[in-house]
């Protein structure tokens, strides 16, 4: 009860946005919390066939079949081994849903306008398109991710074409 | 308090969706009585009049009631001409039911625009609604009471002609006529004489009614609306019709009419289901209320003794679901007839319209489908429908001259088969020309000139993409929204359509639909650690491989011979790059599958059962994928995907042209590919 009221009283100052952080490869990232439906533990999958590697299968959420990706895969990270920590965010984007895997879950944090700033330009990075932008809280800098494009079923269909573009090469 | 009437507009609109549908189909019967009859005018039966004008005078009330102003003005108008119609004092004739038909599409397209918010095709109602006038004025005097018209109109100079003719009882409402005309004249020059007929004897007349009427003429710039609008304190206690004397007669743009009904969505979002139907819901889950209540009060207290009661509560448990199931898919179950209705109108005008005669026989409409099925079967059957007409039956003179009936008839049957509804449409017609069709595709390089094809494959012509055998392109049909379009709706549906025809004699097209897009019929196989569920339908057989049967031509396809056929050897695992658990043809399985007319073969580890699935949408979270029409879950919670055997087929065709040595680093990397996919299902 007390936490969620300091939460609360947190989350009361203005412009303020909170975002779910969660680890992956060492790196500390955000998405806005209010994408996120709910968060659950590794679960059995089912592949889709000729899907991209990042693509795990689909799950059964209550009878909802929903995709899952990783975004270790997604992000050009090398694998790591399932462990105990391992967590599927599960997100809601104007009733769409998607998983996505990641190393663990940390925190659930307030980020003020000033702390946020854009991401640097920098050469040859493709993923800079699903980054929305930096944050420094507790002088650990936080990646904020753009969600809703990285679940796109457009933007999907876009690495996958670069990606046959890329083995074909 | 203000009650939102919003929330009873959805029931408005399908009832009134409904009772055009119960005009036009009446007014139908009409002229066909009419033409049975051999004369032009019909006798008509009180019965089907009064059908006819309780559909209109609900959609007035409605209306009204809603605040769809310029819906009810139309009915009315509508419903005065039925009523002059049911009283004996015009005859509907066939270009009165034509008309009648024309207003009916009119008052569709105003509900329509009612509905959505939008802008209506007012020219067109305009139109109708002045060649109503023009046949009242022509016939005994058809009273017009109320704003006859949907939209101000700024008129040139015209003559008008009003007759007012109050109710005795005028004078009680505080209406008083002399003022009436003096707001009249001062819209233009008018000359008024008054009626006295109506005056009883001096011992009879009652000072506080009123016994005159009184016939104007009006000359000047005037909207009707502005005339009417000077009597909208007493129209409903008069008699009042306005005539304009300098009638334009309007060409009614019949195109614009169809065009405006055209576009109405036929998707309706709520269901009506009969009581008897929901009643059965009840009592089944009633039933299993009652079953479930056994079985706690049986385990609560569990001994080793009532093991054989605890089975078969088990079994009724069972028995319960399955009923359940079955009663909720019924719920979704209407019967053909919503698809059927809208045929005989489009039959009606198109024979019109080409010089054709045409009988339509329907039978079967009974028959039960899927609601979904049903929304999206309606425009491929207009379309086949349209087709032979158009297509199909001859124009009188060639019929007879080919020794048939002057008359055309088109066949419509619908009926049940083995988890199927098969639709036939069979016309009488010419029947399709081989020799047409082979030279036309030849023609639109869609084949080479020297191909041999059989008859059945000269059939699957007419589906491919921008075929059309039409000479000329009429606004009928050879517009290039061909066959193909019907073919992959219907296969959408997860139906196909199969085409039977003999020169001189007729084409029938045979419709084959699932009874629900819900449920499938599945066939659950496995390759490698992966379970598939592969349609029923789309199974022919499934065999042992007989390694000699196997032929391995040049182009990496492979090719299993089965009595005498050769088939293409597809393997799943190759399709899908998993890992199979033999890669030993003799260890497998080779199901026969066909859809399209195409057979194949598809190898599999196994067989595991068949099974009944619940069809979940891929594309809601994720997107489309080849060879998988959808997912399913099974009874261990896991998910599994459903084989799109046409899509199958497509891609291993893809695949064999592309098999080439320089394709070799996709596989190499598609194998790495499997690699990642592989540790996830541990």
């Amino acid at each position: 009860m007390e936490t969620a009221r300091v939460l609360q009283e947190k989350a009361l100052q203005a412009n303020e946005e909170q975002f779910l952080t969660f680890r992956l490869d060492g790196q500390e990232y955000g998405i806005a919390i209010l994408k996120v439906q709910e968060i659950k533990g590794w679960d059995k999958m089912t592949p889709i066939p000729n899907s991209p590697p990042y693509v795990k299968g689909v799950l059964n959420l209550r009878g909802v079949i929903v995709p899952v990706f990783d975004l270790r895969l997604r992000f050009g990270l090398p694998e790591t081994v399932r462990d105990a920590f391992t967590v599927i965010i599960v997100v809601n984007i104007g009733g769409r849903m998607a998983g996505i895997v990641v190393d663990a879950v940390s925190d659930v944090i307030n980020v003020s306008p000033e702390q946020q700033c854009a991401a640097p330009e920098y050469e040859g990075q493709q993923n800079r398109e699903f980054i929305k932008g930096l944050a420094q809280v507790d002088d650990k800098l936080l990646i904020l991710l753009d969600i809703d494009r990285m679940v796109n079923p457009e933007t999907l269909e876009q690495s996958e074409a670069v990606a046959s573009v890329a083995a074909a090469l | 308090m203000a009650i939102d009437m919003r929330q009873f507009h959805q029931t408005f609109f399908e009832e009134s969706f409904e009772g055009l549908t119960v005009m036009e189909a009446e007014l139908l019967r009409l002229e066909r009585t009419a033409s049975a009859n051999g004369h032009d005018t019909v006798s008509a039966d009180p019965e089907i009049l009064n059908t006819i004008f309780r559909s209109a005078h609900s959609i007035k009330g409605g209306s009204s009631t809603f605040g769809f102003s310029d819906v009810a003005a139309f009915a009315h108008v509508l419903e005065s001409r039925l009523d002059a119609l049911r009283d004996g004092r015009s005859l509907p004739d066939r270009r009165v039911v034509g008309l009648l038909l024309l207003a009916v599409d009119c008052l569709r397209s105003l509900i329509i625009a009612a509905k959505t918010g939008k802008q209506s095709d007012q020219g067109a109602i305009e139109a109708v609604r002045l060649q109503f006038e023009k046949l009242g004025s022509e016939s005994a005097a058809l009273p017009v009471t109320g704003k006859t018209s949907t939209q101000p109109r700024a008129s040139a100079t015209t003559h008008w002609r009003i007759l007012f003719r109050p109710n005795p009882k005028m004078f009680h409402t505080g209406n008083d006529p002399l003022r009436i005309f003096r707001e009249l004249s001062g819209l233009g020059k008018m000359k008024t004489t008054v009626d006295i007929s109506g005056l009883p004897s001096w011992e009879q007349l009652n000072p506080e009614e009123c016994y005159l009427s009184w016939n104007s003429e009006l000359v000047g710039s005037v909207a009707r609306e502005a005339i009417a609008d000077v009597f909208s304190w007493v129209l409903d206690d008069c008699r009042l019709e306005i005539i304009s004397n300098t009638m334009p007669v309007p060409t009614l743009s019949q195109r614009s009419v169809a065009e405006a009904v055209a576009s109405i969505d036929a998707h309706t979002d709520t269901l009506r289901v009969s009581v008897p139907k929901v009643d059965a819901l009840i009592n089944t889950v009633g039933e299993l209320v009652i079953t479930q209540t056994m079985l706690s009060q049986l385990t609560a207290n569990f001994t080793f003794d009532n093991l054989s009661k605890l089975f078969a509560g088990l079994e009724q448990l069972e028995r319960n679901t399955r009923e359940l199931q079955e009663s909720v898919m019924r719920i979704r179950m209407l019967p053909l007839s919503f698809a059927f209705n809208r045929l005989p109108r489009l039959v009606h005008d198109m024979s019109q319209k080409l010089d054709k005669k045409v009988d339509l026989i329907i039978s079967g409409e009974q028959t039960e489908i899927d609601k979904t099925v049903i929304d999206r079967l309606i425009d491929p059957l207009l379309h086949l429908v349209r087709n032979s007409l158009d297509h199909g039956i001859e124009p009188p003179a060639e019929r007879i001259a080919a020794g048939k009936p002057q008359t055309g008839t088109i066949e419509l049957k619908a009926y049940q088969k083995s988890g199927n509804v098969i639709i036939e449409i069979r016309d009488d017609g010419r029947g399709l020309r081989h020799d047409r069709i082979f030279d036309k595709a030849v023609e639109q390089g869609l084949i080479p000139a020297d191909a041999k094809l059989s008859p059945d494959e000269i059939y699957e012509l007419i589906f491919l993409p921008g075929f059309s055998t039409a000479v000329t392109v009429s606004d009928i049909s050879g517009r290039g929204v061909g066959m193909d379009v019907v073919r992959s709706n219907i296969h959408s549906l997860g139906g196909n359509v199969e085409i039977t025809s003999q020169a001189g004699q007729g084409t029938c097209f045979i419709v084959r639909l699932p009874l629900t897009l819900a449920i499938l019929d599945g066939l659950s196989l496995q390759v490698g650690t992966h379970t598939y569920i592969l349609p029923l339908v789309s199974i022919v057989e499934s065999v042992r491989i007989v390694p000699d049967q196997v032929s391995r031509p040049a182009g990496g396809v492979e090719l299993y011979g089965l009595r005498k056929e050769y088939l293409p050897l597809l393997r799943l695992s190759d399709l899908f790059h998993v890992m199979p658990r033999s890669t030993d043809l003799t260890q497998g399985l080779l199901v026969i599958v066909e859809a399209d007319g195409k057979k194949a073969g598809l190898y599999v580890d196994d067989l595991l059962g068949q099974q009944q699935v619940v069809i979940k949408s891929l594309e809601t979270h994720y997107r489309k994928v080849d060879g998988i029409s959808a997912a399913t879950i099974l009874g261990d919670g896991t998910v599994a995907m459903i084989l799109d055997v046409t899509g199958l087929i497509r891609m291993a065709h893809a695949g064999a042209t592309r098999l080439t040595p320089a394709s070799h680093g996709r596989i190499q990397d598609t194998g790495r590919h499997t690699g990642n996919m592989t540790p996830t299902i541990n």
